[in-house]
């Protein structure tokens, strides 16, 4: 496994998110809550680009006490979604959210000196 | 271009998708998966044109000047919508809100001076996806059998059925398209077969399926008799409707969406089968598209159940249901795969392996690649090549190169074992 310099800590902003190629193996940056985040850009579905599609927080659906629904609102997870069918994943855990089948294969990522560096498979 | 190089060597970014990624970076990742298909044919029998990209080039073509009028003073409105569609514009889910973004819009940039835009955005897709052929059929204007105003089908039928023959088809022979049929009248069929039929790259005629028309009342059987005497495929192909009054019922695009598209083929393929159309017209070749794979042992099973309870209803079979049916015709998107034990059940009950047809649906957000296919550990590789293309080979009369191995399937009399 070769270890791949990306740039500096300060070279990915909060919230947003970058997508590397390097001999063949595609990475996904992601900047959540201030830790940064690597996953591969191969959607388990069907090998979609999946970490260039955006970004969205998950949709959730507040059941009351009656077992009424208030309706559709946005939930704090920060999901990724892959532009070819839609397959969401929680950037933190790599999961999709309705099928454990499903998950993203994680990239190493270490941080020195405010330097990025990944650790490829 | 704005092509990604993604040679090897140092880090090098690659961009987040949008609406201006060209096909051809969206797909990257299909062409890694196409170099296995290098020596298979691969026909997509389902991929699809916008249309109303190009809607004053189709209302152009509309023969009635006052209709053609009604089209044209949509121009000047704000945001040129296109005039005389039913569609809903506030209601077009399918790109899940911004998710997926290639179906919301393709809007990279193209070359000017050379084949149509649409032609060009079409040859992206399916080199990238390693096709050889691609069929295809309008987006918006699958719903337009809802349309209240049947001359207004006729009209738009007709003049996209022009369009798609003179500007779209012509700049790349590996195109096709199957001309669209305006179902709310029969008379106007009739004469569409007329005019399209043995133009170049007319390989079939469809019938959009999202409409409230029994397709076994005598009106429709000059048609059938026409399209049948031309050897051409009659499709189905399906489509959704939220003003359906059964699909008001539901609150979830995903909902209705998954039971429209299977709804309305369901009801088609019933009336057909029960009327004993097959006898009527053995030799129409019937081909449905686009309504996935899982409803139709669902059909068969049902139909045969009822049928031998209830045979004098349907006095003009002489097999059960599921007989007539296992001799149609399906196309393979959006294949159901979540419990391949079924999937390979499914399969079994149609016989795929001489009577499905690849197809991708591209560029809609439920698209298909031929790895769909490759990917089923059930197939053997004879049955993977007959539904990625050879069948579509022997239905359509395609030329197979020399270089794509194999001959054309067998026909369902000397079916391949799968």
């Amino acid at each position: 496994m070769s270890e791949i310099f990306l740039g500096q800590t300060s070279d990915f902003a909060e919230g947003d998110y970058r997508i590397f190629a390097v001999d063949g193996v595609e990475v996904g940056v992601f900047r959540v809550d201030g830790d940064l985040l690597a996953w591969r850009n191969h959607c388990p579905h069907f090998g979609g680009p999946v970490c260039q599609g955006r970004v969205f927080n998950r949709v959730s659906e507040t059941v009351t006490a009656e077992r009424t629904t208030d309706g559709l609102c946005f939930a704090g997870e920060r999901h990724v979604i892959c532009p070819w069918h839609g397959f969401e994943f929680d950037l933190r855990t790599g999961r999709h959210p309705g099928d454990p089948r499903y998950r993203l294969q994680k990239i190493e990522l270490s941080v020195r000196d405010d330097q990025v560096f990944v650790r490829l498979p | 271009m704005n092509k990604i190089d993604r040679q090897p060597g140092s880090p090098h970014e690659l961009p987040k998708i949008g609406i201006r990624t060209d096909t051809r970076d969206i797909l990257a990742h299909a062409v890694e998966q196409s170099r296995e298909l290098a020596d298979y044919f691969v026909v997509d029998i389902d991929a699809h044109v916008t249309e109303t990209a190009f809607w004053s080039e189709v209302t152009d073509r509309i023969d009635n000047d006052v209709i053609r009028h009604m089209a044209k003073s949509f121009q000047d409105r704000v945001g040129a919508p296109p005039g005389l569609l039913n569609i809903q514009a506030g209601m077009n889910f399918q790109d899940v809100y911004g998710r997926i973004q290639h179906q919301a819009q393709l809007a990279e940039p193209t070359p000017t001076g050379g084949p149509h835009r649409q032609t060009i955005l079409t040859q992206r897709a399916m080199d990238s996806m390693g096709i050889d052929r691609m069929v295809v059929f309008p987006t918006p204007m699958l719903t337009l059998g809802m349309h209240p105003q049947p001359e207004i089908e006729t009209a738009l039928g007709t003049a996209f059925n022009r369009w798609l023959i003179e500007r779209v088809l012509p700049d790349d022979p590996r195109l096709a398209g199957m001309i669209y049929l305006p179902f709310n009248d029969p008379d106007g069929c009739c004469k569409v077969v007329e005019e399209f039929a043995g133009k170049p790259g007319v390989i079939g005629f469809t019938v959009t399926s999202t409409r409230y028309k029994p397709v076994h009342h005598n009106d429709y059987m000059r048609l059938y008799a026409m399209i049948e005497e031309t050897g051409l495929p009659l499709a189905f192909h399906a489509g959704f409707h939220w003003g359906d009054e059964s699909m008001k019922q539901v609150n979830r695009f995903l909902t209705m969406h998954a039971i429209s598209f299977a709804y309305f083929n369901m009801i088609h393929l019933a009336n057909w089968v029960i009327n004993g159309l097959p006898e009527r017209f053995p030799r129409l070749k019937m081909i449905w598209v686009e309504s996935g794979l899982a409803w139709v042992p669902f059909m068969m099973q049902r139909l045969d159940a009822e049928y031998q309870m209830r045979t004098s209803e349907a006095p003009q079979l002489k097999r059960r249901p599921s007989e007539y049916i296992r001799e149609m015709y399906f196309t393979s998107q959006p294949l159901e795969r979540s419990n391949l034990k079924l999937t390979e059940a499914t399969f079994e009950a149609i016989n795929a392996d001489t009577q499905l047809l690849f197809a991708s649906d591209w560029p809609h957000w439920d698209f298909d690649l031929p790895a769909a296919i490759t990917t089923l550990p059930f197939l053997t590789e004879q049955a993977k090549r007959n539904i990625l293309g050879l069948n579509a080979a022997r239905i359509f009369n395609l030329e197979v190169p020399k270089h794509k191995l194999t001959s054309p399937a067998s026909p369902p009399s000397a079916a391949v074992t799968a």
